[in-house]
């Protein structure tokens, strides 16, 4: 399944031999740029939308890179293993893409510096890795905005992964809009133990439907629980790709991540030699996140939407200001005060309404 | 708890269950012939993809059906020729098979990534699928769950009533014994391995066009060894075999619903149920050891050549 474009016998000899740290790239030579997937590309989901924006950086910058990808990679032992492998490999910069490969890629990336890494959803940097997320959270509170609005039940229902903060601070963000727009809404939440199982990720929307659920949401990467809600006359909102085709009728809007972008920027900065470790986050200001939003919405829902948008592209508004609370009534942040990105990375509370128990 | 979401999980728990039960019959045939196919993971992928692209192309979802069968059987005719014909290592053989499975529905797959499509929807019989708590399981589900009703009495009978059940148990009990009497083992291998082929073919298919209707690549999500692994714990017993496939199913869902309810136990514990419930109760029916015996196939996994 390891997927190589073209690339100079000679180089692939040298690298197979290990002699590739002594190779270092001269001008004329492409910048080789790998990926490390958890799923497969076909997933229609999370590692689709990175092969879009592999794509995207194939395109843009044509015979200066060399680009390639290992899909399917489970997290532990077998990603470490794949890291290496590319970096032994010669190439000069690579994507893990998952927030399990973060300690595999720690520790490849301590072992080869002169490669540089960046790490997708994680919160450990060195000099020669660096992280990168989408700021999905910002979606889901629009999401969150709009499931208010559409809710008859009162009941909005998420299909998760894994309890890490990532997934913890999109279901925080939903339930501030819940809190904000109609207040008393539920927020009910399913684990599945999956990033893709399309099986238990629809038995999943199918329970919480069952429970009431009249909007779901999923931290999952197969477009199933869309296809669930579509069939069971219920509202969705999708994520990672658009999925509004799933369920024309259910999909109130999709998350869209758009890597692209970042993966040219990364790329030329390490051609240019200024590349720097950072951990960068790109939302709706930068169209990291994209919300098209489907004309099941009414209009003057829409509207506001856009505007919701409009303010937190502009920074005027952070769906995480202050005052807010954890479960136990505990102040987390003071009235006014906005989250820093260090907080919102390491976030591992429920927000004061959030009714389930976060699993231990 | 109220009786709605029992009739919702028991609902449930028959979908979970339909493909595993499927696959493993089909494996259940294969092995009591004396055959290992460790290939499911890869023919029900195959059957999955297959029935998709045919049933999206046509619009026949029964074509689709059909066709995946058909994969099925192919590449479990390739898996006879080298594990039967040549004599070839079966796990080895199984596995590689599980690997070119993937791998060509992956390619086979490609251009057929999300795209939607209306698969199976459940057709509920009238007064019957009333019925509280089974009415829903029952007579309440699409036609391929239907279908998977039919195969396992069919399966069952063929097994534990019928001269062709008894060939095939001879011929994966004493190969040479069966061979001396008269029977041609390697055909009767063969159409077992087939058997089982077309079973994860169809269960592949009700993946793909019905449980969630759409080709996502690795879509099985491991269940083709799910189903491996009952046929073992089931001891080789059909009965077992759907006791076991609905207990996975039921223990899947209850892992779903619970953490809906708001039931506070960790959800890795829960993750953990299906695959503990189904082994300690199948185990616990198997702890008599003679009887255990006495249902498997003693030459399992063993090469066979006539004249041996």
């Amino acid at each position: 399944m390891h997927k190589k474009s073209k690339g100079p016998l000679l180089r692939t000899l040298v690298a197979a031999l290990g002699f590739s740290a002594a190779m270092s790239a001269s001008a004329a030579d492409p910048l080789k740029v790998g990926f490390v997937y958890i799923g497969p590309i076909g997933d229609h989901g999370w590692t689709y939308q990175h092969e879009q924006g592999r794509k995207a950086l194939a395109e843009k910058l044509g015979d200066k890179v060399e680009t390639s990808f290992v899909e399917n990679v489970p997290e532990g032992a077998d990603a470490e293993r794949v890291i290496r492998n590319m970096a032994k490999g010669g190439y000069d910069l690579i994507f893990s893409t998952s927030f399990g490969y973060m300690n595999p890629t720690v520790k490849v990336a301590k072992q080869f510096p002169k490669v540089t890494f960046e790490h997708a959803t994680g919160y450990k940097q060195a000099k020669n890795l660096g992280t990168y997320l989408s700021r999905s959270y910002e979606g889901r509170y629009v999401g969150g905005y709009l499931a208010a609005k559409m809710t008859k039940s009162k009941v909005v229902g998420y299909v998760a992964s894994f309890p890490i903060p990532e997934v913890i601070r999109d279901i925080n963000s939903i339930q501030l809009a819940l809190d904000k727009y109609n207040p008393g809404t539920e927020i009910k939440v399913v684990w599945v133990n999956s990033w893709f199982d399309p099986g238990k990720e629809s038995d999943a929307a199918n329970a919480l439907i069952d429970q009431g659920a009249d909007v779901i949401f999923q931290h999952t990467d197969s477009p199933a629980p869309i296809q669930t809600a579509e069939r069971r006359g219920v509202y969705a909102v999708g994520y990672a790709s658009d999925m509004a085709h799933f369920g024309p009728k259910a999909v109130l809007t999709s998350i869209v991540n758009n890597w692209g972008p970042h993966y040219i920027k990364a790329s030329e900065a390490v051609m240019a030699g200024t590349w720097k470790s950072q951990d960068y986050w790109g939302g709706l200001d930068d169209d990291t996140i994209q919300l098209p939003i489907s004309d099941i919405v009414p209009a003057d829902v829409k509207a506001e939407a856009e505007k919701i948008i409009a303010s937190i592209k502009s920074g005027e508004f952070h769906p995480f200001t202050g005052p807010i609370k954890d479960q136990s009534g505990a102040v987390k942040l003071a009235d006014g005060v906005v989250a820093t990105n260090a907080e919102l990375a390491s976030m591992n509370y429920y927000v004061e309404n959030v009714k389930a128990e976060l699993p231990k | 708890m109220d009786i709605d979401l029992l009739t919702n999980i028991f609902y449930a728990m028959v979908r979970t269950g339909t493909p595993l039960l499927l696959v493993a019959l089909g494996e259940l045939v294969c092995e009591k012939s004396g055959v290992l196919n460790l290939g499911q993971e890869g023919m029900m992928l195959f059957g999955a993809v297959i029935g998709f692209i045919v049933a999206f192309s046509t619009g026949s979802l029964w074509l689709g059906v059909l066709l995946a069968i058909a994969a099925g059987m192919l590449l479990s005719l390739l898996f006879a020729i080298v594990a039967l014909g040549f004599n070839a290592n079966q796990v080895a053989t199984g596995l590689a098979l599980t690997i070119f499975g993937v791998g060509l529905s992956t390619f086979a797959g490609a251009a057929w990534v999300g795209k939607p499509l209306t698969g199976f929807e459940p057709i509920a019989l009238p007064y019957l699928s009333d019925i509280p708590l089974i009415g829903r399981m029952l007579f309440a589900q699409d036609l391929l769950v239907y279908l998977s009703f039919a195969l396992f009495a069919l399966v069952a009978w063929v097994m534990l009533k019928t001269r062709i059940g008894l060939i095939i148990q001879a011929v994966g009990e004493n190969p040479d014994a069966a061979s001396a009497m008269g029977l041609p083992v390697l055909r009767v291998r063969t159409l077992a391995v087939m058997f089982g082929g077309a079973m994860a073919g169809l269960a592949g298919s009700y993946l793909s066009l019905a449980y969630t209707p759409m080709w996502a690549e690795n879509m099985t999500a491991g269940r083709g060894w799910i189903a491996l692994a009952l046929v073992v714990f089931a001891s080789w017993r059909v009965f077992r075999v759907l006791l076991g496939a609905y207990l996975f199913g039921l223990a899947s869902i209850v892992h779903l619903v619970a953490q809906g309810i708001g039931i506070s136990v960790s959800s890795n514990l829960l993750a953990m149920l299906p695959y503990v419930a189904t082994i300690v109760v199948l185990v616990l029916l198997s702890r008599d050891a003679i009887k255990t015996r006495l249902f498997a196939p003693v030459s399992l996994g063993k090469p066979w050549q006539s004249g041996h």
